[in-house]
């Protein structure tokens, strides 16, 4: 559990927009290890999508560009690699499931030509082998009667049917890291705890690593080891999942425990108020301060990802 | 006590005629409560809204409003005591008008007031789901998504309506501004004497506003109880096994998970019998044979299943 796969250092992505530059993901410094979960968790346009983006060179370009840090895989930078570098390593032993599965599925496509192609290019299958791997990877995630959904097109599919074969795809060949955008996010609670169970017993299977990126905190109380919370491009709280809950050290990290109802406890709400800054209107010093309860004088300036015992990153004043 | 909402409707056709998205439902909703209901994705929830708030014609049945039928109504009179607010805060409020005059044009329609009468209830209403009273001279685009939701309330507000029907209020919304959004439905509802129906998908979010809860599946009542009741002691295998697999932000509290098998059926072709026998784990030789109603089995539950 100790061997780091995956070292992003101080990774930063900029986007240029009539109103200037921003930065999207800034300076974020996070490392996935072996066989381990990390949840990275934070509200919408907290960059999240971003940093995933960030990591397999898919960042649209422009308007986006990553611009700084450097992302250590098997002790090569995946931003120093060219495309063709790097499309050896997309889909084969980094893969991805994105948050839309109907904008990275092609609807034109049946689904077993769609699972083969990243064999037929990472493994060098011919057609026919490939598309049996395909079911394969069908029946690996679950889906009953593989063969015949292998040729259906995606519409023919329901959500959750899809989002396996999202995820079949995305496994076909035995990535050592799966990236998952809010993989469960638009499906009903019976389908996510499914999809979430797969995606576990898999990473057990495989003994891969999974970064997984959502904004539902339960979903990363029931997946992770470990946790980063982002909050405005920045990483603002690092733990273990378990003292993260038991004790969330950022105002930002417990406003959001705060926000969550819990079921059956009707107990008041306490929301954080106003919303996350757009990335082209961020406030001085520390990003969380106008929403924040706690706020200082100290904290018109920018607090960096201070030590706070065992491993613990807190990006807060009050934790000096 | 008080009035009573009561909503008793059959066998829906929709426009196709085809789908049965909502068959055979009765519940009664009591003045000041909010009803809660939930289900997964199709199972008709929207439809069962659309249809109490007469935008959806039913084909069978009836649906009583403070003691009149629905259809006998006149509908100028329905739009002032019915509001609903819709999930998406986004297309639900025209992107050329004013926020001021979006809310104000209840007013408008019903001519209640004079001008300076009007302008004056925006400015209360502004005030009332937490805005300024300079952003009713702006547009939707310049608001944020919570932003958006609280114009939509104040809009559902603008005529004092009796019955809100929420469809999905909170779904498009960030945890941290959901909250901010229920929270102003509760205050709300307490000082104006609201009665909700809420309807989520999210379970979490319906035991912490709900009274009582209606679980549906497959267009049907599978469970009707207060609230409290039906998230502690499940009696419905459908309720049992959609909880279980609600996720809390709890990583001490890994609850274990029902299997559902199969998919979910169309409800174009639904099952014989209990809509949910094929799925369900404790379904025995009556199930798929005759069609469980629903069954007072404690005080204010109600359950439709042959294990009762
Ligand atoms: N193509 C783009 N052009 C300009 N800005 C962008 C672009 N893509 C993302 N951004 C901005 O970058 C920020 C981070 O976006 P990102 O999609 O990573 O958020 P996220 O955390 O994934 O949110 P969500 O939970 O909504 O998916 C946002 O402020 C967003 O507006
Ligand atoms: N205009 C229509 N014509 C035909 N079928 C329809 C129509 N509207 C809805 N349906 C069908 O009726 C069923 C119930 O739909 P409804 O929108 O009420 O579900 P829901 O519970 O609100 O789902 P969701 O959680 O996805 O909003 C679905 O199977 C849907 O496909
Ligand atoms: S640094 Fe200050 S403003 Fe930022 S989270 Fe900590 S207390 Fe709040
Ligand atoms: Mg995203
Ligand atoms: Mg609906």
């Amino acid at each position: 559990m100790s061997d780091t796969l995956l070292d992003i250092r101080g990774l930063t992505t900029r986007f240029s927009s009539p109103q200037g530059i921003a930065k999207a993901v800034d300076t974020v410094s996070l490392s996935l290890m072996q066989g381990e979960t990390l949840a990275v968790v934070g509200e919408s346009g907290c960059g999240k999508t971003v940093l995933a983006l960030s990591i397999l060179g898919l960042v649209p370009d422009p308007p986006g560009r990553v611009t700084d840090g450097s992302i250590l895989y098997q002790g090569h930078d995946l931003l120093a690699m060219d495309e063709s570098e790097l499309r050896r390593i997309r889909g084969n032993q980094i893969s991805m499931v994105f948050q839309e599965p109907m904008t990275a599925l092609n609807p034109v496509f049946r689904i077993d030509d769609q699972i083969a192609e990243p064999l037929r290019l990472h493994q060098g299958l011919d057609r026919r082998a490939a598309l049996a791997g395909a079911v394969d990877a069908l029946a690996l995630v679950g889906i009953p009667n593989p063969v015949k959904v292998a040729r259906a097109y995606p519409h023919e599919l329901s959500g959750g049917m899809r989002q396996r074969v999202m995820i079949a795809m995305a496994l076909a060949c035995n990535p050592a890291i799966l990236i998952a955008d809010e993989p469960t996010t638009a499906l009903d609670v019976t389908v996510q705890a499914q999809i979430l169970d797969l995606m576990n017993e898999l990473k057990a299977r495989m003994n891969g690593s999974l970064m997984l990126i959502t904004h539902d905190l339960g979903v990363v109380a029931r997946m992770a080891q470990r946790v980063a919370v982002m909050y405005a491009g920045k990483v603002v709280e690092l733990c273990e999942v378990g003292p993260l809950f038991a004790e969330p050290l950022h105002p930002y990290t417990r406003g959001l425990l705060a926000s969550v109802p819990v079921l059956g406890d009707r107990s008041e709400l306490n929301p954080i108020p106003g919303i996350v800054p757009g990335i082209f209107d961020l406030p001085e010093g520390c990003r969380f301060r106008p929403r924040c309860k706690d706020a200082f004088d100290r904290c018109t300036t920018l607090p960096p990802l201070l030590e706070a015992g065992s491993g613990r990153r807190v990006r807060c004043w009050l934790h000096q | 006590m008080g009035k009573h909402y009561k909503v008793t409707s059959g066998l829906l056709g929709l426009k196709t005629d085809a789908v049965r998205a909502v068959d055979g439902v009765s519940l009664t909703v009591s003045k000041g409560e909010t009803l809660g209901l939930v289900g997964e994705s199709g199972c008709g929830k929207s439809t069962l809204a659309k249809c109490v708030m007469g935008l959806e014609s039913i084909s069978s049945g009836r649906i009583v409003f403070q003691d009149r039928d629905v259809s006998d109504w006149p509908e100028k009179a329905l739009r002032r005591k019915m509001q609903m607010i819709f999930q998406d805060p986004y297309s639900s409020l025209n992107p050329r008008q004013k926020i001021g005059s979006i809310i104000r044009e209840g007013l408008d329609i019903h001519s209640i007031g004079t001008r300076a009468e009007r302008r004056a209830r925006v400015q209360e209403l502004l005030g009332l789901v937490g805005l300024r009273p300079e952003h009713g001279t702006r547009y939707p685009h310049e608001f944020s998504g919570g932003q958006r939701q609280r114009v939509a309330v104040a809009r559902t507000l603008a005529l004092d309506p009796d019955l809100i029907v929420c469809d999905e209020p909170v779904s498009a919304l960030d945890v941290s501004v959901q909250a901010q959004i229920l929270r102003l439905l509760k205050t709300l509802q307490t000082r104006l004497d609201l009665t909700y129906v809420f309807i989520s998908h999210d379970l979490s979010v319906v035991s912490h506003i709900a009274d009582r809860v209606a679980v549906m599946y497959l267009g049907r009542i599978m469970e009707i109880g207060p609230g409290a009741d039906i998230f502690a002691t499940p009696r419905h295998p459908y309720t049992e096994a959609l909880l279980s697999a609600v996720l809390t932000p709890d990583p001490t509290r890994r609850t274990e998970r029902i299997p559902l098998s199969g998919e979910l059926p169309s409800p174009m072709n639904p099952p014989s019998g209990c809509p949910f026998h094929p799925r369900c784990p404790k379904a025995f030789e009556r199930c798929p044979q005759e069609r469980p109603e629903l069954r007072e089995t404690a005080p204010g539950v109600q359950v439709a299943c042959w294990l009762y």
